[in-house]
């Protein structure tokens, strides 16, 4: 069972862990002031990585080898100089790669030491083998034709925000990209396909709408014990498979809305994953001011409301993509949102636990 | 022709890496600011992209007046030449 968790957010890092005045306790962990848009903590070494959008400085990226005592600055993955302009704004232009944010990070496989991968905005996928000392853009995605399909959605530009490393043989990579779809690699990053077929656009003209190359998943996550089943919560439902992405399945009739962009699955319990639901794009706000987190444990026919802890009135918290997170015991749920609320499960989300409702703006949450 | 002048840097950027006022020999902006860069390697990332333009965000001012080539930096300077290096407001 996880006894930190770490929280990135607009104003810092903070950690929480298990207090003695109160059941969860938090403190700053660094960079307080700065813009933290992602942290990592690498099963592997116990490295931690935080990512930083300076703004006018740009983004950065540093790790701490002790456990978040200390910090220090390595190398920011960044598009090789002179790269040709193939990145179309929404305004039409072309334009030359420059990363924008840090938008995925994620430790390679237990064989590959040292290797981490990092998703952009826009999406450019990078590879590191030394702990972020320096970076290599993955040039088969890159290059990849499709990729010039993808477009931005909340966000300007497109941008890969969900890597997974498949736990049974750590070449075979899933990435998900708003808006681009879902594209897998079986060899390391070496060649892709876009694996999105049966995802729906609503969002699209009726001809596109199930083109799989300009799909919205707004995040994706893996089953670690059966990594063929992968969980989407894409920008106007939920979506499944269980064949590693050729097909995907949508469940309809989600309670109370199927929009939202954070998805957790149980490790060893493909069929177990938990949302945290929000009315529509146009408003995305909480259900009628109500904070719910949403549980199914039979793959998706029924899904129980969890809201015990959790505010039932004038709540207009709305939870990023990166700011739910399971544990690794698949016990311990955590939350934060856009406005600064962060909440703890030790029950699957039966039952929360207020840990701050005053932090800044919620990024990432993850449990160490 | 190169020329001595003259470097100084937000006082923001300074929280994130050090760069003192410094005088380097350069004909450019550009050339300027590669002297930064060789004291501080760590610089070159904060003020410029990936592509080697100037962030959108930073501006450079050559006596008191914003520089014109914000991609390829190559206003020229001449000896004494004050270039200053900041960040335009914005952010919350």
């Amino acid at each position: 069972m996880s006894d930190e968790l770490l929280v990135a957010t607009r104003k810092g890092l903070f950690s929480v862990k298990p207090g003695r005045a109160s059941a969860w306790e938090l403190e700053s962990a660094g960079f307080l002031g700065s813009n933290v848009s992602l942290v990592l903590r690498d099963p592997r070494d116990q490295s931690r990585y935080a990512a930083l959008n300076h703004g006018h400085f740009g983004v950065k990226l540093h790790r701490s080898d002790d456990a978040g005592s200390s910090w220090q600055e390595v190398a920011t993955p960044a598009f090789p100089q002179g790269e040709p302009a193939s990145v179309r704004t929404p305004a039409g232009e072309t334009i030359a790669p420059v990363v924008s944010l840090i938008w995925a990070l994620e430790a390679g496989g237990a064989d590959q030491p040292g290797r981490i991968w990092c998703g952009t905005i826009p999406g450019g996928l990078f590879k590191s083998d030394n702990r972020g000392e320096s970076w290599e853009l993955v040039r088969a995605l890159w290059d990849h034709p499709g990729r010039l399909e993808w477009f931005g959605g909340g966000a300007d530009l497109p941008g890969i925000h969900s890597i997974l490393v498949d736990p049974r043989d750590s070449r075979k990579l899933t990435v998900g990209v708003s808006c681009g779809g879902v594209w897998i690699s079986p060899d390391g990053g070496a060649s892709w396909a876009c694996r999105a077929n049966g995802m729906r656009a609503a969002y699209m003209p009726p001809e596109r709408a199930m083109d799989p190359g300009i799909q919205d998943p707004h995040r994706v996550v893996q089953c670690r014990a059966q990594p063929e089943t992968l969980w989407a919560q894409h920008h106007n439902g939920i979506f499944r498979t269980d064949n590693g992405g050729e097909s995907w399945r949508e469940i309809t009739e989600v309670q109370p809305s199927a929009f939202g962009f954070a998805v957790a699955v149980h490790p060893r319990e493909p069929d177990t994953a938990w949302f945290v639901p929000g009315v529509s794009d146009e408003h995305r706000l909480p259900p009628d001011g109500r904070v719910i987190v949403t549980r199914t444990r039979d793959g998706g026919r029924s899904f129980q409301l969890l809201d015990r802890g959790l505010p039932s009135r004038h709540a207009y918290d709305l939870t990023f993509r990166h700011a739910l997170d399971l544990d690794p015991s698949g016990e311990r749920l955590a939350f934060g949102t856009t406005t600064g609320s962060l909440w703890i499960s030790t029950d699957q989300g039966d039952s929360w636990e207020t840990v701050s409702e005053h932090l800044p703006p919620v990024y990432a949450v993850r449990w160490c | 022709m190169k020329a001595a002048v003259h470097l100084s840097f937000s006082s923001a950027l300074q929280r994130h890496v050090p760069c003192p006022p410094l005088a380097v020999e350069a004909a450019t902006v550009r050339e300027a600011l590669e002297g930064a860069f060789a004291r501080e390697p760590r610089l070159r990332g904060y003020l410029l992209d990936d592509q080697g333009a100037l962030r959108k965000h930073m501006a450079v001012f050559v006596n008191g007046a914003a520089i014109r080539d914000r991609r390829g930096l190559a206003d020229p300077v001449e000896a004494g030449s004050e270039i200053a290096v900041i960040q335009a407001l914005s952010g919350g």
